[in-house]
């Protein structure tokens, strides 16, 4: 069985994809991760799972544009230089 | 336990350790090779701060002795090139030690840390000892070596409490104080590059 | 070449990445298994010239770090052959391939090591050379073998300060100690020089094309040369190559390599290499029956 093995750098720090260790069940899985991806205290955590409970999801519809959802969607300098000058507040550039 | 038996402990984890680090690059899975070696460095790392304890160089301590001035028990000098009774001694090693351990933890604070990373230890023989128990090559390398095991505690109380987690009979036990052929090989094989220069050279 | 192949060369040669989900043309797939799994099987062999020292190192410091140090080989060679069994061919495969003798490994892991020098000389100086190819392949275009050349890289660089330590304990000691040294260099300066390989152009490799090594042959060596050349000499160690020095563009020029030495001993003839084979073989035969307990779910 294939595990996968996420690791934590650091307390608070995202659990990161770190690699895999082919294990017969969760003890094993832990007995080597722990070494493989920890002997040096580089870890403070590690997840395992499975290989099969990991579910890929990697393609994506693009058809239509969807910019409103996001920061790039937005350019608001030239009204908001439009309305500071209206209100007296554009300051000097 | 007094200097002695302080020097028997930590001769038994440098020799296991030791040979434990035999199994560098030749263990049955890539994935326990390296957990292995971990392992073996752990106790070769025991055995240094014992030493410490009892010299100021650690080195000529682990070293510079004469054959017949090591305290180790003979199952850890045993040359054992399969993996059933590699695993079956660090088993039985490590059930043995965990009792011993615990025996010292009041009166010596680096028995504590010791026990702390032998936590692990024992998690991975508990773990083989679970998978191999019904294997024949194992049954029969625990059985082999029982004796061997024994031997390691001293008679009395830690011996019985051996007896009974392991679950085999009491039987004679391969007493500490003489040494196995395996010794002299290691010895040889463990000085030579050191032997190989005067004393005190650095390396 | 058909227009989807066309398209994903262009991708990886304009700098894009794949992963072992996406799509990848035969060709590519075949050049990248059969890398990989050389790499996987250098990692493997290279513990084996090794081990022997761990056993005669003459302090515990020296003993635990060269422990750490092959147990970092084995832990390479499980990351590695993970990424080659995700690409489809199965470790039990490769293990098999190896041993019996299809399966290459690098030059330098054909070669006897005989004293703690060579114990010096290899942490400092073959890991080096890796560490020089190694660093290349962290562009590699198949991502997931990038991503573990990151972690490799990083437990490398203790290898050679750990080496590099050894020698230098070595060169300050006895005079003894130093000419152990000077006599493993000789011995392993031409082994290390045609590490890196024959000279391919760049355009010519096909390695390079797939994005999968981002750095020719000779670049590497060139590298090799100008980062330790001058670590070795100012050692008061002699170089055993006469010819050895940079001329006024920047280029190392050196003695031509003994190509045919490299051909013979990286095809299986090299002066230790059915020894190890076999005491491979011996242990993978013997504890078969232990994979087979535990890999049985």
């Amino acid at each position: 069985m294939i595990w996968e093995v996420f690791r934590q750098d650091r307390r608070g720090a995202p659990f990161e994809h770190a690699g895999s260790v082919v294990a017969p069940d969760a003890e094993f899985a832990e007995a080597w991760a722990r070494e493989q991806y920890g002997r040096r205290g580089e870890s403070v955590a590690l997840w395992l799972a499975p290989r099969d409970a990991v579910h890929v999801v990697d393609d994506w519809a693009d058809e239509f544009d969807l910019k409103y959802r996001r920061v790039d969607g937005y350019s608001i300098k030239a009204r908001l230089k439009e309305a500071r000058e209206r209100a007296g507040t554009a300051g000097p550039r | 336990m007094n200097e002695r038996e302080l020097l028997g402990l930590a001769d038994d984890e440098l020799i296991i350790g030791w040979r434990d680090s035999e199994w560098t690059g030749i263990a049955p899975l890539l994935e326990e090779d390296v957990a292995f070696s971990s392992i073996a460095q752990n106790e070769i790392g025991h055995a240094r701060a014992l030493y410490e304890l009892l010299s100021d160089d650690a080195d000529a301590l682990a070293f510079d002795r004469s054959l017949d001035e090591y305290r180790c028990a003979p199952l850890v000098e045993l040359k054992l090139l399969d993996w059933a009774h590699t695993i079956a001694r660090r088993w039985l090693y490590e059930v043995a030690d965990e009792i011993r351990i615990s025996a010292l933890k009041e009166s010596l604070p680096l028995a504590v840390k010791i026990d702390r990373e032998e936590t692990y230890h024992r998690m991975h023989a508990e773990m083989w000892h679970e998978r191999l128990r019904n294997a024949p090559q194992f049954r029969e390398a625990v059985e082999e070596l029982w004796p061997y095991a024994l031997g390691l505690l001293p008679a009395g109380e830690q011996r019985d409490a051996l007896v009974s987690r392991v679950g085999l009979a009491h039987v004679e036990a391969v007493e500490r104080g003489t040494h196995t052929d395996g010794l002299p090989e290691i010895w040889d094989e463990m000085t030579m590059v050191r032997r190989s220069a005067p004393a005190g050279a650095q390396w | 070449m058909d227009a989807r192949t066309q398209e994903f060369l262009a991708h990886v040669q304009d700098g894009g990445q794949v992963e072992a989900t996406d799509w990848l043309p035969d060709e590519y797939r075949q050049k990248l298994v059969k890398f990989i799994e050389m790499h996987g099987n250098s990692e493997l062999m290279g513990v084996l010239p090794e081990r022997e020292w761990i056993l005669r190192a003459p302090t515990l410091q020296r003993k635990l770090a060269l422990t750490a140090k092959v147990q970092d080989e084995v832990g390479h060679a499980q990351l590695i052959y993970r990424v080659a069994e995700d690409l489809g061919k199965p470790r039990e495969q490769m293990l098999a391939d190896l041993i019996s003798g299809k399966a290459k490994f690098h030059n330098v892991f054909h070669y006897p090591t005989v004293t703690w020098g060579d114990v010096g000389v290899i942490a400092w100086l073959v890991d080096a050379a890796a560490i020089i190819s190694q660093k290349a392949l962290l562009k590699c275009s198949y991502a997931p073998y990038a991503r573990i050349m990151k972690k490799i890289c990083w437990e490398e660089s203790f290898h050679i300060l750990h080496g590099r330590d050894v020698i230098l304990a070595m060169v300050t000691g006895t005079p003894e100690q130093f000419e152990l040294v000077q006599e493993a260099l000789n011995r392993w300066w031409g082994p290390l020089m045609q590490f890196h390989g024959t000279p391919i152009r760049a355009e010519e490799d096909p390695m390079v094309s797939w994005r999968i090594k981002s750095q020719g042959n000779e670049e590497a060596r060139q590298q090799f040369l100008d980062g330790y050349v001058p670590q070795i000499r100012e050692l008061g160690l002699a170089i055993p190559d006469p010819k050895l020095r940079k001329n006024d563009e920047g280029v190392w020029e050196y003695s031509e390599p003994d190509w045919d030495e490299l051909k013979h001993v990286v095809t299986g003839h090299g002066p230790r290499t059915e020894e190890r084979l076999a005491f491979r073989r011996r242990f993978l035969d013997q504890e078969k029956w232990v994979r087979e307990a535990v890999l049985a779910a």
